[in-house]
């Protein structure tokens, strides 16, 4: 829809290469780290980002990433304190494709339309929201249409053939693969093998797929790519980084920038 | 071709739930309608019912609770039911699903401790493992009904995160579902949350008022000018509703929790003060700040203490069908005890909402009105509560 992932695919491919895409939440532990820790995940090597907006009630979300959410909603960091965020991640780096993840009320709260038109001004390329499901996203997928955002759909492990399909229909930029049952967390590794699921997305014509839930380990991503997803996401393990060092920024970043290249790394077919 | 539900009750309602629980919630929607084209099963169901549970409930005209001899207050008697609320009886239409669905393990929250309470026994009854999630704060004020889960085999979970009420209850609920859909049912205590649960826990509710309409006409000869009932997710009321809204001339009254009074931050009161968004998987009234943050709801009755409402209430307040008002804390805690001393009967403070309001109709009746308030509780696990907060003079915090 917009071209930033396609190119970035179409790159990765040439080089042989799968994606890596980090995550973490805006805001966390407050406003001015998190945009340098963001910068580390560009430094880094991350191939796109993922980010997400704090929330109060993060269902789809294991304790770590709660955490995330609790500490930069005590840092008082509010949606349009993120957007202030997006647009200087976006002039940081013209080129990385930047997706957001939140929850539904927060794109409610600010009108559906006005969301998504806000995004496209600060140069996001794809939104997941992660408690609308292909089902009940019809208003969300005009509205990204309009906008040209990208609409990501997640591909659970125990999709039909038919929930798979729509997924594929609805789905561009990217296709976020479950690896597991569950919310996000370190603590239940990922269950692979998912090479049926990606076979039928393939058939399908789904948008490439980046494997997610319990990714921490350079291994992890490495079984990914074998699978035949065209990359991984990285969530709570990025996150716990962050968490582990709260009273020094400065080992914070340079901890979450080594992390990222070690699993970018093992993106590399030679690697 | 496939049978399905309305997920919507007008603009209300819906799924929004991550795409993982979709098929579970799918799959509860269709045993859900296969159940009630069995004979077996709604012989089961209607059989637990009446040998278990102890249905039909009295409909009772107190003697001395009316201030005013024009008006006639009726309770709808589901204090007595099993259990102590009527919280049981969708509980047992769940269990049976889960049974159906080849599911051992049930997951629940609870606020006030009835719904883990009711989950707990029917999971002994039936043989299911069980889990309750409860927020911290909640087990504090509901002790006894803590100890009543664990007595008949519960695991019960203490939630800390967030306001540690019954809203972070449910999602932790709605995370350990997540992970294990598979082999576990969530069962969700009230008629709010995603499709097919709003629509599934009234039909499991409704005999409330299908009995009480008919034990009003049998005593009175005609259906009643009112029918009050308290709201937190909406279960009671709409159990209580159903039958009466093709009634036109039977006002609806939902009893929402007042707190401290609605000008203040301090109450639960989603659908008078609220505004509409999506909480744990439906849209519908909650409340929350300008930005869509989840707002911590305030109630002395830890049943109602919750910032979101069953969407079917929610139309039924946009349709002017039914009309939402609230009761304070102090108005509950006063007919709480003035239910005590006139009947002899010790109500739920989540009930004690509804009596509040019933009470103040019968006051301002100026011909012969008949108000029927569904008493969905009583008011033993209360006690150790109530007695604490009128030793600090009716006030809490
Ligand atoms: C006795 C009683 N009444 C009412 C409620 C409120 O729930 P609902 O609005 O679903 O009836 C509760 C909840 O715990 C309860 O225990």
């Amino acid at each position: 829809m917009n071209k930033r992932y396609s190119q970035l695919f179409t790159s990765l491919e040439e080089r042989n290469e799968g994606a890596f895409v980090p995550f973490v939440t805006i805001g966390d532990p407050n406003l001015a780290t998190s945009l340098e820790v963001i910068k580390a995940l560009i430094d880094g090597g991350a191939d796109a980002l993922e980010l997400g907006i704090p929330y109060s009630d993060p269902i789809a979300d294991g304790p770590t990433i709660q955490k995330a959410n609790i500490r930069a909603l005590d840092a008082k960091v509010k949606p349009k304190d993120c957007f202030e965020i997006l647009k200087a991640v976006r002039e940081y780096n013209a080129d990385i494709p930047i997706g957001l993840l939140l929850y539904s009320n927060l794109v409610f709260a600010k009108g559906i339309d006005a969301f998504y038109a806000q995004c496209a001004a600060v140069g996001v390329d794809s939104v997941l929201v992660a408690d609308v499901p292909a089902r009940e996203s019809s208003l969300f997928r005009d509205a990204a249409k309009q906008h040209s955002i990208d609409a990501i759909f997640i591909a659970p492990p125990n999709g039909t053939k038919a929930s798979l399909q729509r997924v594929a229909e609805y789905g561009s930029g990217y296709t976020y693969l479950l690896s597991r049952a569950g919310v996000t967390g370190t603590e239940t590794e990922a269950a692979m093998p998912v090479d049926t699921i990606i076979k039928t997305l393939n058939d399908y014509n789904a948008p490439p797929t980046l494997l997610g839930f319990g990714i921490s380990k350079p291994e992890h991503v490495k079984t990914a790519i074998k699978a035949g997803a065209h990359g991984a996401i990285s969530g709570s393990a990025v996150v716990k980084l962050i968490e582990n060092n709260l009273d020094n920024a400065e080992k914070m970043v340079s901890e979450i920038k080594s992390f990222v290249a070690a699993m970018k790394e093992a993106t590399k077919a030679s690697s | 071709m496939t049978k399905h539900l309305d997920a919507y009750f007008g603009e209300f309602g819906g799924m929004y739930v991550p795409e993982l629980l979709v098929p579970a919630l799918e799959q509860l929607e269709q045993e859900f309608i296969a159940s009630q084209e069995d004979p077996e099963f709604k012989k089961e169901f209607e059989q637990l019912l009446a040998e278990y549970a102890g249905r039909p409930t009295p409909l009772t005209l107190t003697r001395n609770f009316s201030p005013n001899p024009l008006a006639k207050i009726y309770l709808k008697r589901e204090d007595l039911l099993h259990g102590g609320a009527h919280k049981t009886n969708q509980v047992l239409g769940q269990a049976l699903l889960t049974k159906r669905m080849g599911k051992k393990r049930v997951i629940a929250e609870t606020g006030a401790g009835q719904h883990g309470v009711a989950t707990a026994l029917a999971c002994a009854l039936l043989g299911l493992e069980c889990r309750i999630y409860m927020g911290a704060k909640d087990c504090e004020r509901q002790q006894p009904n803590v100890f009543r889960m664990k007595l008949m085999g519960a695991e019960v979970i203490p939630v800390d995160a967030g306001s540690g009420t019954l809203k972070d209850a449910v999602n932790e609920a709605l995370r350990d579902w997540s992970a294990n859909y598979e082999d576990s049912h969530y069962l969700l205590g009230t008629a709010a949350g995603p499709h097919p649960f709003p629509t599934l826990v009234r039909e499991f509710q409704k005999m409330i008022g299908e009995e009480a309409k008919e034990q009003i006409i049998k005593a009175e000869g005609k259906l009643p000018d009112y029918v009050v009932a308290c709201v937190g997710g909406g279960s009671n009321a709409i159990g209580m509703f159903a039958d009466f809204i093709d009634e036109k001339d039977v006002k609806l009254v939902g009893v929402e929790p007042g707190g401290h009074g609605l000008s203040t931050l301090k109450h639960g009161a989603t659908i008078c003060k609220g505004t509409k968004g999506v909480l744990h998987g439906a849209i519908t009234y909650i409340m929350q700040d300008e930005d869509g943050q989840i707002e911590e709801s305030y109630s002395v009755s830890a049943g109602l203490d919750y910032p979101a409402v069953g969407p079917q209430h929610a139309y039924l307040h946009s349709t002017g069908r039914a009309e939402y008002v609230a009761a304070t804390d102090e108005e509950a805690l006063e007919a709480f005890q003035k239910l005590c001393r006139c009947e002899g009967i010790i109500p739920a403070l989540e009930s004690s909402h509804a009596l509040a309001h019933g009470y103040k109709l019968a006051k301002a009746a100026d011909k012969e009105t008949i108000i029927v308030i569904n008493l969905s509780g009583r008011g033993d696990k209360d006690l150790a509560h109530v007695h604490r907060v009128l030793e600090q003079g009716g006030h809490y915090e």
